[in-house]
């Protein structure tokens, strides 16, 4: 039985990648209302990026350490070129077409670049292994942290400060800002608001790729159909956070990891529900946080009340 | 003498319903012109097609002696055409000063920028003392001030104010006409768009009719003024 610290940080770091990933959700929602459901499909192909630089690029036993940065810039190009490649040539055409047109697209987008990768990438109808820093575990007192964990706890908040740092501070992060609050007037004040959309999906790239290698690091296996599973978690954290709120993802991300956890890892031990135990269930569990928050906070932990555009 | 801004028989439509049915008129350097009428007359489509907000079914608009027919909108304020929209439109979770800097968008002479959000701040006191808060918790003229502050801050050759006034008391409404005067006698040239023909026809050098999408009178400023017709539709006297 692991003890409450050790869940305590399983559920930090499971939140933190799905707080990564929910940037991306958040950000192109903010800036276009469009809820790109290919996302979790960008993170799984920033998975197999890092992958292919690893055993295909690389050559065989260059260190971790070395591969790590190498394995990072490939996931991300791949999963930003694939990002940018939906927003140019499915989404921006149906810009000003009804709601429902985008999402349809979107669907089937996250089904052709499952299948593409599950028929041509080598062996992807199975896990591929994901090549790791380190067997070694780090004790910090009775808490036991994975290599792969140790990353993300990591690379979450550096990406996330950079993040905020470039939205607050940047010319570009305050067009960003301009068009995500009135994209008319945007362009009113000479912002090119096709170029800050493309951004906003190639930032969200970024982050899903950093969280595949985090993934594949933690779990040791990547597959095609990751993307599925995660990209909903993580949807389900931006709207938890409020969405098109860059740090209502992260936050939503953590709630939602450490009340996964934590529910996996307890509620068994509540008289009369020893059957809703167990890690088959943390999708149910993530689901009721979501629907009690909605109904407490509609907007979401840190979203905007909808009504300031009057 | 050419003009700095040259319209030419513009067609506007918003899906079959067409919304702006040719309309024709000029804006000549150092200039204010009006164009007033009723709700739905088509003053703000005529605008939102100038700056490039709406594409021309058909027609010509030329400023500064280059087509603007086709070119994208945040094209036209690099060209030195500002637009100031219906409802201020500014952004309501940044700061005034940051409102301010986005008008300067395609500016990069810091030193210069930071004269005008300075001037900005001298032509309206009120953004001066309140520049690191929320746009959105100013009153309605002082959101006015902001947004009138925020396109000039692109150096423009011409001025587009929608509606300025819309929503404002009498004291707030003064002020801000008074503001399009003194622009106006700094040498601004303005396309003033209002439903307040009083106002804005006593300040326009000239001004024009607009009813249901076409131009149905034209002259100077003080001609209309004392046009019957005018004074009957929309001074309120009969």
């Amino acid at each position: 039985m692991h003890t409450l610290p050790q869940q305590l940080a399983n559920g930090l770091f499971l939140g933190s990648m799905y707080g990564l990933i929910a940037i991306g959700y958040t950000m192109v929602y903010g800036i276009v209302q469009l809820i790109n459901f290919a996302h979790g499909e960008i993170f799984m192909t920033g998975g197999f990026g890092a992958l292919t630089v690893y055993f295909y690029v690389l050559p065989d036993g260059t260190s971790m350490w070395i591969a790590l940065p190498a394995m990072l810039i490939g996931g991300a190009l791949v999963a930003v070129l694939i990002a940018v490649g939906a927003e140019r040539f499915a989404y921006r055409p149906l810009r000003g077409a009804p709601r429902l047109a985008p999402l349809i697209t979107a669907i089937g987008l996250s089904l052709a670049l499952q299948q593409v990768v599950f028929n041509y990438f080598p062996d992807a109808k199975n896990d591929r292994t994901f090549p790791q820093l380190t067997s070694q575990t780090y004790d910090l007192g009775s808490v036991h942290v994975q290599s792969g964990q140790l990353f993300v706890i990591i690379a979450a908040p550096i990406c996330m400060a950079a993040l905020g740092f470039f939205v607050r501070l940047s010319r570009t992060g305050r067009a960003m800002q301009a068009t995500a609050q009135d994209p008319d007037t945007a362009q009113l004040m000479g912002i090119d608001t096709n170029r800050i959309i493309v951004i906003a999906f190639a930032i969200g790239g970024i982050f899903a790729a950093v969280a595949a290698v985090a993934y594949g690091l933690r779990y040791g296996q990547i597959k095609y159909d990751m993307g599925f599973q995660m990209g909903l978690k993580a949807f389900t954290a931006a709207v938890l956070g409020g969405i098109g709120n860059i740090y209502g993802a992260m936050l939503g991300g953590v709630v939602l990891g450490l009340a996964e956890t934590l529910a996996t890892a307890y509620i068994d031990g509540i008289p009369g529900m020893q059957q809703l135990g167990g890690g088959s269930w943390a999708p149910v569990w993530a689901f009721v946080l979501l629907i009690v928050v909605l109904l407490v906070r509609p907007q979401g932990l840190l979203g905007e009340r909808v009504a300031d555009r009057a | 003498m050419t003009a700095l801004l040259e319209v030419e028989d513009l067609r506007v439509a918003y899906g079959k319903i067409e919304a702006v049915k040719g309309i024709s008129f000029t804006v000549q350097q150092g200039e204010v012109v009006t164009l007033i009428g009723t709700n739905g007359a088509g003053k703000t489509t005529t605008l939102r097609t100038l700056s490039g907000l709406l594409k021309p079914l058909s027609g010509k608009i030329t400023f500064d002696g280059k087509p603007l027919t086709g070119v994208p909108a945040h094209k036209i304020v690099a060209m030195g055409l500002a637009h100031s929209p219906e409802g201020r439109r500014i952004f309501p979770r940044l700061s005034i000063a940051e409102n301010l800097q986005l008008g300067a968008f395609l500016r990069s002479d810091k030193a210069g920028i930071e004269k005008d959000i300075q001037r900005a701040y001298d032509l309206f006191p009120i953004l001066g003392e309140r520049r690191k808060q929320a746009a959105g918790t100013l009153s309605g003229g002082e959101q006015q001030m902001l947004a009138m502050g925020r396109a000039l801050m692109s150096q423009p050759k011409l001025l587009m104010l929608d509606e300025p006034s819309m929503g404002l008391s009498p004291i707030m409404m003064q002020k801000i006409m008074a503001t399009i005067a003194e622009l106006k006698s700094q040498g601004t040239t303005i396309l003033l768009v209002e439903q307040n023909a009083q106002a804005a026809l006593s300040l326009a050098d000239h001004g024009h009719v607009m009813e249901v999408g076409s131009v149905v009178l034209s002259g100077t400023g003080q001609d209309l003024l004392h046009d019957e017709s005018v004074r009957k539709a929309y001074l309120g006297e009969d």
